[in-house]
């Protein structure tokens, strides 16, 4: 590996025809920041006093959040009747939602999983944060499938959701998709925080050894108590960075497998623009353009309000929207191809649902969605607009937006022209409903500026390794 | 105060610097010895002549079984204990169970990778000498250590220092035990 590539006087004639345009690494750190600076840095921001805007914007979201308090008792006390469902469309927000945070949480996941496969440094300065953002939206998302049945004892109780042995000898339908969906988000939920908190494992020691000499002794036993002793040897690297590695590849199946098993709960059915093959495919590109939306909204104000320039650089902003360009060109392939099969397919039910969809009823919901999911990220095409960040935040809104109404154009269009013409209606949902999804976000903001708060928002560890300092070989090694 | 110390320990300022002396602390045949870095420094394994991580073993265990769990538990659900007939299909088939079989796999895989790291590491460590340490604190944050027991057969009060030394240890000292 480390043999040294002779520069012989054949390799300087291939290399003066060639003619090769230098391509230096991007810097990911900037300034040359020391180790030092880096962990003072971010163990700075949880060791500081709380800034009063952390205070305003924690109120902001505590009260916001309390309408989905307010909405979720509302709907288990009187009934799901709150809601605007009636016939045929049975099924609205609450799916709707649940696939629309669960689609933002894919982000964390590629990022951390594939983009480590891949060796894309850049992912360390941000990892943290979208696992963050990753684990806090299956939070919002688990919300709706727990509370929208109303009476939701009798969901918990065993053998309803998990298969539990139980009094009435009753099992879960293990072929219904919607029991698949239980363990994929389960499974998703719960991997996503291991791979989080193992991440997190060396930092924490960091930040427990630092309140330890600060005299904290109550914050230095929290630290201490989740680092589980960790004291970076090289023998615990070795384990830590292979589990961590094989968290990577498992991820990666993860981040295909869950938003495939959503989608099944459509297109296992035999609603016309649901029953399709596409659907898999289709829903993990529009969930990973979506988390990538929601990275970019999340991450442009935090790199600004905490000073993390030099960790979150414009490069890995540009890369950052790059990989929303690809996934949006992917998800208005995939728009485009649903016509296609419409009309090939020659199925009349099929081909009205499209024809419905883009010039029915709700005509101005697939417009909506279509402009923003398709239109707008082709403005990243141009490096200006991927360098002018008021911009890129401005557009990562009109996606989060667009991708709402994805999920809503797919569920209610396909629900409201059944086979039936005699039971066709048009469904709008009730001021609950919207509370109770407006108050999601509140509840993501508060998870969030916890997180901000307590815990070391850049991965220090891993940021490091990616500094000049860290290199052995003084940028000698292949 | 125990009367014999844990062992030696040296500080280091460079990653490159604890690199070569766990070079030469490995060619000079020690076993019981360790590097303590705030962050995974490349090849510093190779360097001091660690083996390859046991965690995929656990990991591939953990996959296994848990794909024989889903496949189990919807066999025994669905084929024996309560066998319910729905539309006409078979009580057991693998395409329906394919999602359950993959996300057990992935969860109990993902769980053991993490179950074996913390065996392996022998984790939660309630005590360690080098973290009672005063140099922990930097060795989390820009410093190098390098710690060489004395329970290690080569270990020589002596000889071990001036080793640590002249590769460039610094502040080498005794670490109570």
């Amino acid at each position: 590996m480390s043999s040294n590539v002779e520069i012989t006087a054949s390799t300087q004639a291939v290399l003066a025809e060639v003619n090769p345009t230098s391509n230096p690494r991007p810097i990911l750190v900037q300034n040359n920041r020391s180790h030092a600076w880096i962990t003072e840095k971010v163990c700075g921001v949880i060791e500081g006093k709380t800034p009063l805007w952390w205070w305003v914007c924690f109120a902001v979201a505590c009260s916001v959040a309390s309408c989905s308090v307010i909405g979720f008792t509302y709907l288990v006390s009187t009934g799901v009747g709150v809601w605007g469902h009636a016939n045929p469309v049975n099924w609205a927000w609450d799916i709707i939602n649940f696939v629309f945070w669960v689609g933002i949480a894919h982000a964390g996941t590629l990022i951390s999983a594939i983009l480590c496969l891949t060796r894309q440094n850049w992912r360390t300065s941000i990892n943290r944060t979208a696992e963050a953002m990753t684990i806090f939206s299956i939070a919002c998302a688990g919300l709706f499938p727990a509370l929208h049945v109303g009476r939701v004892w009798l969901a918990m109780l065993p053998g309803y959701l998990f298969p539990v042995p139980n009094a009435n000898g009753i099992w879960p339908n293990f072929r219904s998709a919607l029991e698949w969906d239980v363990f994929a988000v389960n499974t998703y939920g719960s991997v996503s925080l291991l791979f989080w908190y193992v991440g997190m494992i060396p930092d924490l020691g960091t930040l427990r050894d630092r309140f330890f000499k600060r005299g904290d002794k109550i914050r230095s036993g929290i630290y201490g108590f989740f680092a589980m002793g960790w004291r970076g040897s090289a023998r615990h690297w070795v384990h830590h960075e292979m589990a961590y590695l094989l968290l990577a590849g498992i991820g990666t199946l993860m981040v295909v497998s869950v938003c495939s098993i959503v989608s099944f709960d459509f297109a296992t059915s035999l609603i016309p623009g649901w029953h399709t093959t596409i659907f898999p495919p289709y829903f993990v590109s529009g969930a990973i353009f979506s988390g990538f939306a929601m990275v970019l909204t999340i991450l442009l104000p935090m790199r600004a309000i905490f000073k993390f320039e030099d960790f979150i650089t414009p490069y890995h902003i540009d890369c950052l929207c790059k990989i929303t360009l690809m996934m949006g060109t992917l998800v208005g392939y995939a728009y485009l191809m649903e016509f296609v099969i419409a009309w090939y397919g020659a199925n009349p039910n099929e081909g009205f649902t499209f024809v419905n969809r883009t010039f029915g009823l709700y005509n101005w919901a697939y417009w909506i969605m279509f402009s923003c999911n398709v239109i707008t990220p082709q403005f990243f095409w141009f490096k200006k607009v991927r360098s002018n960040f008021a911009f890129i935040f401005i557009l990562t809104i009109f996606i989060n937006i667009g991708m709402w109404f994805e999920r809503f154009v797919i569920i209610v269009t396909s629900l409201v022209r059944d086979f039936l013409p005699s039971s066709w209606g048009y469904y709008s949902p009730s001021i609950v409903e919207i509370l109770t999804f407006f108050g999601t976000f509140g509840v993501f903001s508060v998870l969030f500026l916890l997180f901000f708060r307590f815990l070391p928002i850049i991965p220090m560890s891993e940021v490091k390794t990616v500094t000049p300092q860290a290199d052995v070989h003084g940028g000698k090694h292949s | 105060m125990a009367e014999q110390p844990y062992g030696l320990i040296a500080t280091f300022d460079t990653a490159a610097g604890v690199y070569h002396a766990a070079e030469s602390v490995r060619d000079a045949g020690y076993k019981n010895w360790d590097c303590i870095t705030p962050y995974p420094v490349h090849g510093l394994d190779k360097a001091m002549g660690l083996k390859r991580s046991l965690v995929p073993v656990f990991s591939l265990a953990g996959g296994i079984a848990g794909v024989f769990t889903a496949v189990g538990l919807i066999f025994f659900t669905g084929a024996i204990d309560y066998k319910l007939v729905l539309a006409g299909r078979p009580f057991f088939s693998p395409i329906p169970a394919v999602p359950i079989i993959v996300e057990l796999g992935i969860a109990l895989s993902a769980f053991s990778a993490v179950a074996g790291m913390i065996v392996l590491c022998r984790f939660p460590m309630l005590y360690h000498p080098v973290l009672k340490s005063d140099r922990i604190i930097s060795a989390l944050d820009d410093k190098y250590l390098i710690v060489i027991e004395a329970r290690d057969p080569m270990f020589s009060p002596t000889q071990t220092k001036a080793l640590l030394e002249k590769m460039g240890g610094q502040d080498v000292k005794e670490l109570e035990a």
